[in-house]
């Protein structure tokens, strides 16, 4: 018998709120005129800002987890720390983006509440407790996803990057659907925790086939959301198609909820696979480093560029979760958080030199910048390096920590991988700073920022995090450890 | 009475039409969102066959859920499609390719 225990609301205060306040400036931005959509984005980035403060408080003890629903949904550490940076990529998205959308006469209330909603959904989806909300957390974050590349009606390549992303997407959803059915067939529970006590595959278990089956697919389920490849295929179109200030989006916060998801699936339902899973995503994460890497090096296009580069990023994450132990986890998700935010400065940038009519998303359109505006190419220049994974900064202490998972697991050949292809990654980075401080701009006259100041400011504050985080990082992956204390070391 | 095996074996064939139709559909997109809903279609008969099995009702409410969000997935799809036939005048797979690289 199922029981209604009020209690599972408080737990659930968080994403209440944020529905709420979804639906509140839904209605309230129907009744506001063109003129006036700042309100909605100041009350978005107040939601945002309220919803962080119930999460944080919401935290448990390390170690503790607060289950409610009959265990469909979870509050632990884990998931508090990633909505805590899911809900601060999105906030950082909504003031990055604000004057491209405007010259573009995209500064729309369907921007916010398509955003919010996908906030929304990558909050449930890092909380799931069963199958079944890992499903609908993911389909409300892709579903919005797919509507918000394409945000811009009247661009053929938006459109384009929508489609494709919609097909491919649909295409991991029913992959990873058929792998939940073969793991509910085996275990007869859609609960995660259940799966985990339940999920046998001694050579004898008469599911044995079932299961293995099952977790195939859904490991190419997630490797499709994860951006890892062979399953990258619609990336480099969506980061390109897409208008650049949901670009921004794409490429940080469903990361974070990816990471999640793979982690909710991988360690809490089928950790007792774990033998079998670590070996698929050990060359799931090779092929990541090459393609990403290897492809990045032909590109043109810095949105295209970035978007193979995620692509190795995605590599470097898997090496975390090759270990498959506590600290193994809190490296890939020191690093999907590092990523995240140095993806969000290298987008923000574009968005900063991007004007009506002009995309800047050419490496080219980066020439000579540090003549015209030498602290922004500052900015890029920290970014790139961090990117690279060069020290002190914060990229560089992310990549170490997973290559060391990787090392305690074993895996000495998977990191000796991952350091050949970062190498090789360190010219494509540094071609961008090159360009910038060696080539001559197409354009002498100084660089025409945005008059938006809460967006340059919060674009130079994000940059000089990728510095500071890089020499006091350790508190932060202090958390992140203390997030994963109840998986067994 | 039906063994379970075929329900599976049915399911594992609609799953496959559907992939195939994925993959080697080189025309239409509309025929492409039909195949991801024979996939979840295909998803739903593995749920409520393993549900009817085991006697336990979750997998059946699973697929109301799944049904649910298809119906959505359909309905952003084809809005999406009519963007693209508006912008580009075809939907044909083939010519969607200005994106490469």
């Amino acid at each position: 018998m199922i029981q209604f225990n009020p209690a599972d609301l408080v737990t659930l205060r968080p994403e209440l709120f944020l529905l709420g306040a979804t639906c509140s400036i839904l209605l309230i931005d129907l009744f506001l005129k063109a003129a006036q959509r700042d309100v909605t984005h100041w009350l978005s980035l107040l939601a945002l800002a309220a919803t962080a403060a119930l999460v944080y408080c919401g935290i448990p003890a390390p170690g503790q987890s607060v289950p409610a629903f009959n265990d469909m949904f979870v509050s632990d550490g884990v998931a508090g720390v990633l909505k805590l940076f899911v809900l601060l990529m999105t906030g950082l998205v909504f003031l990055y983006g604000r004057s491209y959308l405007r010259d573009r006469k995209l500064f729309i209330g369907e921007f916010y509440l398509l955003l919010l909603f996908a906030t929304l959904g990558m909050m449930l989806l890092v909380s799931a407790g069963s199958l079944v909300t890992v499903y609908l957390g993911l389909e409300l974050l892709t579903l919005s996803s797919y509507a918000l590349v394409a945000l811009n009606r009247d661009s053929a390549a938006s459109s384009e990057a929508a489609i494709k992303y919609f097909v491919l997407g649909a295409l991991a959803s029913g992959l990873l659907l058929y792998g939940m059915s073969m793991i509910y067939g085996a275990t007869g529970t859609l609960d995660l925790a259940k799966i985990h006590a339940v999920a046998d595959f001694s050579t004898n278990s008469p599911h044995r086939t079932l299961l293995a089956f099952g977790l195939v697919f859904l490991v190419v389920g997630i490797a499709f959301k994860l951006g890892a490849a062979p399953f990258h295929m619609w990336l480099p179109d969506v980061y390109q198609g897409a208008p650049t200030a949901i670009t921004v989006f794409i490429g940080s916060a469903p990361k974070l909820a990816a990471f999640g998801m793979a982690y909710r699936l991988l360690e809490g339902g089928m950790g007792g696979l774990h033998g079998q899973w670590t070996l698929m995503l050990a060359w799931l994460a090779v092929l990541s480093l090459a393609v990403g890497n290897l492809f990045a090096i032909a590109q043109t296009n810095l949105k295209r560029m970035l978007a193979y580069s995620t692509i190795s990023h995605v590599g470097f994450l898997l090496l975390g979760f090759v270990n498959g132990s506590a600290s193994g986890y809190a490296a890939a998700m020191f690093y999907a958080i590092s990523y995240a935010l140095m993806a969000a400065v290298a987008f923000g940038m574009i968005l900063l030199l991007a004007r009506a009519g002009f995309e800047a998303e050419e490496i080219d359109d980066f020439k000579g910048l540090n003549q015209r505006n030498p602290w922004y190419a500052g900015i890029m220049a920290i970014t790139m390096f961090s990117l690279a994974g060069v020290p002190p900064l914060f990229g560089f202490f992310a990549k170490l920590m997973v290559l060391k998972a990787a090392i305690d697991a074993g895996q000495l050949w998977l990191a000796i991988v991952a350091i050949v292809f970062a190498i090789v990654g360190l010219y494509y980075y540094l071609r961008v700073v090159k360009v910038m401080y060696f080539d001559e701009p197409a354009d002498d006259a100084p660089l025409a920022l945005p008059p938006d100041r809460a967006f340059r400011w919060s674009l130079s504050l994000n940059g000089l995090a990728l510095l500071a985080l890089g020499i006091a990082w350790s508190p932060l992956l202090e958390w992140c450890n203390s997030a994963f204390a109840a998986v067994a070391k | 009475m039906i063994p379970l095996s075929h329900y599976l074996t049915l399911g594992a064939i609609l799953f496959c039409i559907a992939v195939a139709g994925i993959f080697i559909n080189r025309k239409n997109v509309i025929v492409l969102l039909m195949a991801i809903e024979l996939m979840l279609l295909a998803v739903n008969t593995n749920f409520v066959a393993f549900s009817r099995y085991l006697g336990d009702p979750s997998g059946q409410v699973f697929v109301f859920f799944i049904l649910t969000v298809a119906a959505a997935e359909a309905a952003i799809g084809l809005a999406i499609l009519v963007v693209l036939f508006r912008n580009r005048a075809t939907i044909n797979v083939t010519e969607i390719d200005s994106l490469k690289g």
